[in-house]
């Protein structure tokens, strides 16, 4: 804690001071919140009234008309269906691709960490690398790979890529959490007999609790607002919901529902604005470990 | 059984190897191959030199991807770092509402960026947006039509970009000032240093790591940025607001033009490696030393 307020009695310079930087807070608080704030109030408007009315003005007759047409009755295009099946779409992706992964660096993260080889920080290094390529280097071979195996334009197809991309990510914070382990503790457990699997089972498994939160935050806000991976390897009915948001904004038939449009952002940011609220410390954990650390 | 037992650990790590191996590298090779060919449509393996490269030097759309990458990139960067620090700084004050307002500050991360491009979309639209709220404040001739002026559409990408990511630096800026010896800064108070000389001479110097994570976080987030021009301006107006990442797409999946492709995404890659391997190369050799 850095510790520099003023002493208890405060000059009236001091005071007006600490007026100014409530204001300034505030007002950027009030920035922050401005854009949902618009969202929210012109998704329960009539279009009628975001035609005649102001943009932050607070809706007059709140109607619900606006989400369930996002929900079950917008056009992406030629169907007309609203968000609901591509909202489902992305939960059938994110839930798998976000629980493979998880394990998947969970085993890497004991080895690298735990069971040292030759080799294994290179591979570390190799795997770590892997995080910061601009996936558009990747895209092109992807899709043809996609094709080659059958499953090109389907909800697996889009886990085998979530997975394979997130596996850099989730090594990384399993392999830096178990290197705070003490090595003594595997040691012990191997002279007792126990075997490579049941000490991740028995001892590392029931001491991952805060990392396993963070991971599968972190992973399922990295696939559910996955943008680039979905709009190049889905077809119409298998597109996650971020793809039909953006179907939905820019489909240039019948008039411009713009609560419809608002409605349906809110829909799309629902989930991970919900673990944010519920888990919003673990999602900060994620965001610094996944971005200082590597 | 023995043997199975020592090579577990390897065995257990293999396939992500392979994986990372096959579609990392491998994929990374096969771009830089076709970058060096006369694909169009389809891919075709004879390398024939640098023709891609010199298409895309020639091509003004190019041109002007990399010229918005170059302005929204100094600029996001650049308003989120002053606006994170600034942030921070004030946070740290010993507000007492500090978590409420850090959850209000952070919470556009957590948001797809084509909700956020949807939501700046509607509100700088010149009709119904901003501008016809400010008119009818009276202000008859207040105009703001960035969102469809060719020559300021990219600021409006700026505008929601630092809206979504200052919030994080904001964050990371705060961690770093927790992070200062308390004692330093008591001895400072004591001897009567004035609170902007203790933040500009010793807290802020040193963060210096600090302010290099949030630098590569937010060079890594532009160069990527796709998401965000195409909900917000679709790359327009016509290809105004194009940035590496949508020319790179258009090429890809609309003009059936891979090699321009590929070339293209090798040069993102060369521009994100100029700035994340010297980083990365520090990183590892501080945590060998």
């Amino acid at each position: 804690m850095t510790d520099i307020s003023a002493p208890p009695r405060r000059p009236i310079g001091q005071t007006l001071l600490r007026w100014g930087l409530y204001a300034m807070l505030f007002l950027f608080a009030f920035y922050y919140l401005m854009p949902l704030f618009v969202m929210l109030t012109t998704s329960l408007k009539s279009l009628e009234e975001i035609r005649t009315g102001s943009l932050v003005a607070l809706p007059r007759e709140v109607t619900f008309d606006a989400w369930a047409t996002a929900w079950s009755g917008a056009c992406t295009g030629i169907q007309c269906e609203g968000l609901r099946p591509y909202f489902w779409n992305s939960m059938l992706m994110a839930v798998p691709a976000v629980a493979l992964s998880a394990l998947i660096g969970a085993m890497n993260g004991y080895v690298i960490a735990q069971w040292r080889f030759p080799g294994a920080n290179l591979i570390f290094s190799l795997m770590l690398f892997g995080c910061f390529i601009p996936f558009q280097v990747v895209l092109l071979p992807m899709a043809r790979t996609l094709g080659f195996l059958n499953i090109a334009g389907t909800i697996p197809g889009l886990i085998f890529v979530h997975v394979i991309y997130g596996i850099g990510f989730t090594t990384l914070f399993f392999r830096n959490y178990y290197v705070t382990i003490p090595q003594e503790l595997v040691k012990a457990a191997k002279i007792d007999g126990a075997g490579f699997f049941r000490i991740f089972w028995s001892i590392f498994l029931p001491l991952s609790l805060p990392i396993i939160v963070v991971t599968v935050i972190w992973q399922f806000t990295q696939i559910w607002n996955d943008f680039l991976f979905g709009v190049s390897f889905s077809q119409a009915g298998t597109q996650p919901v971020t793809v039909a948001l953006n179907n939905i904004v820019n489909s240039t038939t019948g008039v411009k529902e713009y609560n419809v449009d608002m409605a349906a952002a809110i829909i799309a940011a629902l989930p991970t604005l919900l673990v944010y609220v519920v888990a919003g410390k673990y999602f900060i954990r994620g965001l610094t470990a996944g971005s200082v650390k590597g | 059984m023995q043997w199975l037992e020592r090579h577990v650990p390897k065995l257990v790590l293999a396939p992500s190897f392979v994986a990372v191996l096959i579609f990392v590298y491998a994929f990374i090779g096969w771009t830089a191959w076709i970058s060096f060919t006369r694909s169009r449509l389809m891919p075709n393996y004879e390398i024939v030199g640098t023709i891609q490269y010199e298409r895309l030097a020639a091509s003004p759309r190019w041109e002007t991807a990399m010229t918005n990458l170059a302005i929204f990139g100094i600029l996001f960067i650049l308003v989120s770092m002053v606006l994170g620090l600034l942030l921070a700084i004030f946070l740290d004050q010993k507000i007492r509402t500090e978590g409420v307002l850090r959850t209000i500050y952070l919470y556009p991360m957590a948001l797809s960026l084509i909700v956020t491009g949807t939501a700046w979309k509607w509100i700088l639209n010149p009709g119904l947006g901003l501008e016809s709220m400010v008119r009818g404040w009276g202000f008859e001739t207040f105009a703001f039509d960035w969102l469809i002026n060719p020559d300021k559409a990219i600021y409006t990408v700026v505008i929601a970009g630092v809206w979504q990511a200052s919030g994080f630096v904001m964050a990371l800026f705060l961690a770093g000032l927790r992070s200062v010896d308390a004692e330093i800064i008591k001895a400072a108070q004591v001897d009567g240093i004035p609170t902007h000389r203790i933040y500009s001479a010793i807290i802020i110097p040193s963060m210096a790591p600090i302010f290099l994570s949030a630098f590569i976080v937010l060079a890594h987030l532009a160069i990527k940025s796709f998401d965000l021009v195409v909900a917000l301006t679709g790359g327009g107006p016509g290809y105004a607001t194009d940035l590496p990442a949508t020319y790179m797409y258009a090429m890809a999946f609309s003009r059936g033009d891979i090699g321009q492709a590929a070339s293209s995404a090798m040069v993102m890659m060369g521009v994100v490696f100029a700035i994340v391997v010297p980083y990365l190369y520090s990183e590892l050799r501080a945590k060998h030393d």
